[in-house]
């Protein structure tokens, strides 16, 4: 009889294929005796994605890493680490990680990198900066960063002179979100949400697939829910996990979501569904949003969101009635039409309606901790941001935007002012040409760019485009900041090296320090190893790294902090009114709707099919498209295609295809072929993160299909400018491949 | 005394975390697997359920796998753990072809392997690793002979099926619904 697979779903199958005489393999000993089996441990917090839970990296007695579990003391993974910081150590074993600095010899785009030292890669670096520096300005240094390595190169890049940094978590995934609460509750929900989950008795999944998302914390919590009887109501065009387990699932049609959160809001403002006393204590302008709500009915919404009347009452009943333990949980990417953040402050209207702020069950208050880095000199100001460049718009917004640096860095921008140019860029921690959508565009900046530097653990695409690559090592193999973590309780985590760097790669912390030496920025970069720094940090909140080293996780609760406020107390917000603003004036004097319409979107034409796309929770996109433990249970995305469509098309399971857009954008590897009820006919759903194409990530090179380069029409959202991604259309090539 | 699997298909999420967390601590070669996740979609859209399941070994009370084995490789334990014996199997494979549930296969090394219970780790009181991992605590393992354990519990207050009980093996995975 055949070997299983893996991950065996009814109508496909997924293959792994062996792989011996790899570094992965030598170090495997199935003999190991029990009580030799582990020979110490180190804590770490996991950097496979951005939910940060803290662990152990077990060594065995040869004195190599063995195993990563979860640290029962951390409220992020309660002692369970999800698939993919059980997987992290493939990302430490990895064969195709970068080992040596590299730089750059031929033409743009030519993949021709000599090996350098790391003196002469910082000289080269530092050099160029300052040629930049005095053409342009400090300014035209950009830095593009995501996970732990952009805390030091902020610092560097700020001590250097500039503040165009962005993360493009920001822009493209939680801006609409923190935007939105920000300007209705006076607070951004930050990471982990605030959400009380596991005594919630109604969980509203509206854009969010937790389940196939990992927030680890959260997918526990919902299986609590799920033991204390909460009801779940699911909003997706696809039948996702969250919707297999849900009371109600309201299988919408896409980019109709406004719709049916107003109608939601008639609702239950039209049957008295909604906390009173609340609204009357806390919020500010209800007598506006009753009156702009007025048409939303439910027979409306029906004709435009194909979710029947009876159903939106009933699914806003259910809400009430679990009230105010129900939480609209207002997902994490939501750059999808870019009416985003307006689609953002319905949700956040229609959660304060309920009066769960500061409610069991709703949204706790989040216990948070000062904690004090050493004092470092004031940066220099700079002459100007990316702010200046916009003129104006985006007001409402303080977090740099990853794309608007991205034109800022194309000559004769005529949407950018003029004299205001980004020349070089550093790209740490974030493969930024899969991220960004409409890859073209990118790509267009960084021809014009005179230094191009990158900071990574694996040769992504974007290294391709590098002058120089720098490579990092491993959260396994280094140091870094102390997790400080909002929570039921607020804590920190630590991590620390379980192993010496693998080949020459460096912590970014040292990289940072060294480049800041060498452009006469010592003085930002006070400590001489990060041990003393961090032994600094930690002992001002009374702890130290001896201690850390064998707890990882420490509680700094708040004294006196309540997570709950009782019922009947008025609150004092954030906000320009100081209470919740159901009305935002704010948004009315920048010119946007001071509450959210409906606005249509565009419908893909005949024979084409909506791009969704999503996650897989052994995966974590291109942080794992190359990871051995990973790829071997899922190493290719399909495309979801509704039997229906199949049948016109005659698709076969297992069959592959290209992809094609509306602009005539071909994918560049072909993607497998999933028969599947789960998703509606005028829709197609994959997996982000795959069909990489460089050569040298030999799990990931010509596996799957990349939504990216299929994603080439990009809305931008107008309050906060992040490019929402959704708005893209599919046929199929099924000629010969 | 005797050792059974109960898995919640209501709150597995098919994360395959189980999966991992097996190879990882089983040091189980890449291309193979001591566990697995299947998910089964049944219905037309809208009216759709899906039902995700952890499998593995079912540990079965009346193991063919033991039946055929020649060498007495195979054998369970006097808690109902099947093991193999690595330096006597031959890797014959007849067991491979016996089990009703796919769950064994050939380790490079040349012998018959598959899920063990984590037995190294029971004997200090520690339970399997996909069980120890699993996100949604959706895994019981313990004494289903034992009327307090906990498994024990959860068979008597919920629904439960197991795979191929027409074939007569006496499956120790339980499958809640």
């Amino acid at each position: 009889m055949q070997r299983r697979e893996f991950l065996k779903i009814s109508s496909l199958g997924i293959g792994g294929f062996a792989l011996s005489g790899t570094l992965l393999y030598e170090y495997f000993n199935s003999n190991i005796d029990e009580k030799d089996r582990e020979l110490k441990k180190f804590p770490t917090y996991c950097e496979i994605c951005f939910w940060q839970c803290a662990g152990w990296v077990h060594l065995n007695k040869d004195n190599k890493i063995w195993k990563i579990t979860g640290n029962e003391k951390d409220p992020h993974c309660n002692g369970r680490l999800c698939p993919r910081g059980t997987g992290g150590l493939g990302s430490y074993f990895d064969k195709d990680r970068l080992k040596k600095p590299l730089i750059r010899t031929n033409d743009r785009g030519k993949q021709s990198f000599r090996e350098a030292s790391w003196e002469e890669a910082f000289d080269l670096i530092a050099k160029k900066m300052k040629d930049i520096s005095s053409k342009y300005g400090p300014e035209s240094i950009a830095l593009f960063h995501h996970g732990s390595g952009g805390k030091y190169f902020t610092n560097l890049i700020k001590a250097f002179g500039s503040d165009n940094i962005a993360k493009p978590s920001f822009a493209q995934c939680m801006g609409p979100r923190e935007v939105a609460f920000a300007y209705t509750f006076g607070t951004g929900l930050s990471s982990p949400e605030p959400l009380d989950i596991r005594d919630t008795k109604c969980l509203v999944l509206i854009g969010s697939h937790i389940g196939e998302n990992m927030h680890n914390s959260h997918v526990q919590e919902m299986s609590d829910a799920i033991d204390n009887g909460a009801s779940i109501i699911t909003v997706d065009p696809r039948f996702s996990t969250a919707a297999s387990k849900s009371k109600f699932w309201l299988p919408i049609k896409p980019s109709t979501d406004i719709a049916l959160l107003l109608s939601w809001i008639n609702v239950i403002i039209a049957n008295g569904w909604y906390d009173k006393e609340f609204v009357e204590l806390n919020c500010e302008g209800f007598e506006q949003l009753k009156q702009h709500v007025q048409t939303f009915t439910p027979e409306w919404a029906y004709g435009i969101t194909t979710i029947k009347p009876d159903v939106i009452v009933k699914t806003a009943k259910e809400m009430f009635n679990a009230s105010p333990s129900v939480i609209v949980h207002p997902g994490r990417h939501t750059t999808w039409y870019g009416d985003d953040t307006q689609r953002l402050r319905a949700i956040a209207i229609l959660n304060a309606l309920f009066g769960n702020w500061g409610k069991r069950g709703g949204f706790y208050i989040p216990d948070k901790t000062e904690f004090h880095h050493f004092h470092l000199p004031e940066y220099p100001k700079p002459a100007w941001t990316w702010k200046n460049a916009v003129d104006g718009k985006y007001n409402l917004v303080d977090l740099g935007l990853a794309n608007v640096l991205v034109d800022i860095s194309i000559p004769k921008n005529k949407a950018i002012n003029d004299g205001k140019t980004i020349k070089g860029w550093f790209v740490v921690g974030t493969n930024l040409t899969n991220t960004l959508p409409n890859t073209p565009h990118t790509l267009k900046a960084i021809q014009n760019l005179d230094l191009l530097v990158v900071v990574d653990t694996m040769p992504m695409e974007i290294t391709g485009w590098a002058d120089v690559i720098l490579p990092e090592c491993t959260y396994l193999e280094r140091y870094d900041s102390v997790r400080v973590s909002q929570n039921r309780v607020a804590n920190i985590a630590v991590r620390m090296p379980a192993t010496k760097p693998l080949y020459d790669s460096k912590p970014a912390w040292w990289m940072a320090r060294e480049l800041g030496i060498k452009l006469g920025l010592k003085n930002y970069f006070p400590f001489k190893t990060q041990e003393e720094e961090l032994d600094w940090e930690l002992t001002q909140i009374g702890s130290s790294l001896k201690e850390m080293k064998k707890i990882g996780v420490k509680n700094i609760p708040t004294p006196d902090h309540n997570i709950y406020i009782p019922k009947g107390e008025t609150i004092e917000f954030n906000t320009t009114s100081g209470k919740i603003e159901l009305y935002s004036a704010d948004f009315e004097a920048e010119g946007f709707s001071p509450m959210p319409v409906y606005l249509a979107h565009p419908e893909p034409e005949e024979s084409f099919y909506r791009l969704i796309y999503g996650r897989a929770p052994m995966h974590t996109f291109s942080r794992t498209s190359n990871n051995p433990y990973l790829t071997d249970i899922m190493d290719e995305n399909t495309v979801w295609v509704n039997p229906k469509i199949a049948k016109q098309w005659d698709l076969k399971e297992n069959q592959y295809v290209k992809l094609k857009n509306q602009d005539g954008i071909v994918s560049t590897f072909s993607i497998k072929v999933r028969i599947t009820e789960r998703i509606r006919i005028d829709s197609v759903y994959m997996v982000h993160g795959f069909g990489h194409d460089n050569k040298l990530l030999t799990q990931a090179y010509g596996r799957g299909a990349a939504d990216t380069e299929l994603i080439t029409n990009v809305l931008i959202d107008s309050v906060m400018g992040g490019t929402g991604m959704r708005g893209n259309f599919v046929t199929f090539i099924t000629e010969e491949i | 005394m005797r050792y059974a699997m109960a898995i919640d298909t209501l709150k597995c999420v098919g994360c395959s975390d189980c999966v991992v967390a097996c190879q990882t601590e089983n040091n189980v070669p890449f291309g193979f697997c001591r566990d697995w996740v299947v998910e089964v979609t049944d219905g037309t859209y809208p009216s759709l359920t899906l039902e995700n399941r952890s499998e593995r070994c079912n540990h079965c009370a009346n193991a063919p796998c033991v039946r055929c084995c020649p060498t007495g490789a195979s054998h369970i334990t006097e808690e109902g753990v099947v093991l193999v014996t690595h330096s006597k199997c031959i890797g014959c494979a007849a067991c491979i072809t016996s089990c009703p549930y796919d769950a064994r296969y050939t380790h490079p090394d040349g012998y018959v392997d598959k899920c063990t219970f984590c037995y190294h780790r029971l004997k200090d009181g520690l339970l399997p690793a996909c069980v120890s991992v699993c996100p949604t605590k959706c895994m019981y393992f313990g004494d289903v002979e034992n009327p307090e354990s906990s498994i024990s519990q959860v068979l008597k207050n919920r629904k439960w099926k197991q795979l191929i009980p027409e074939a007569g093996t006496e499956p120790k995975l339980y499958f809640l619904i």
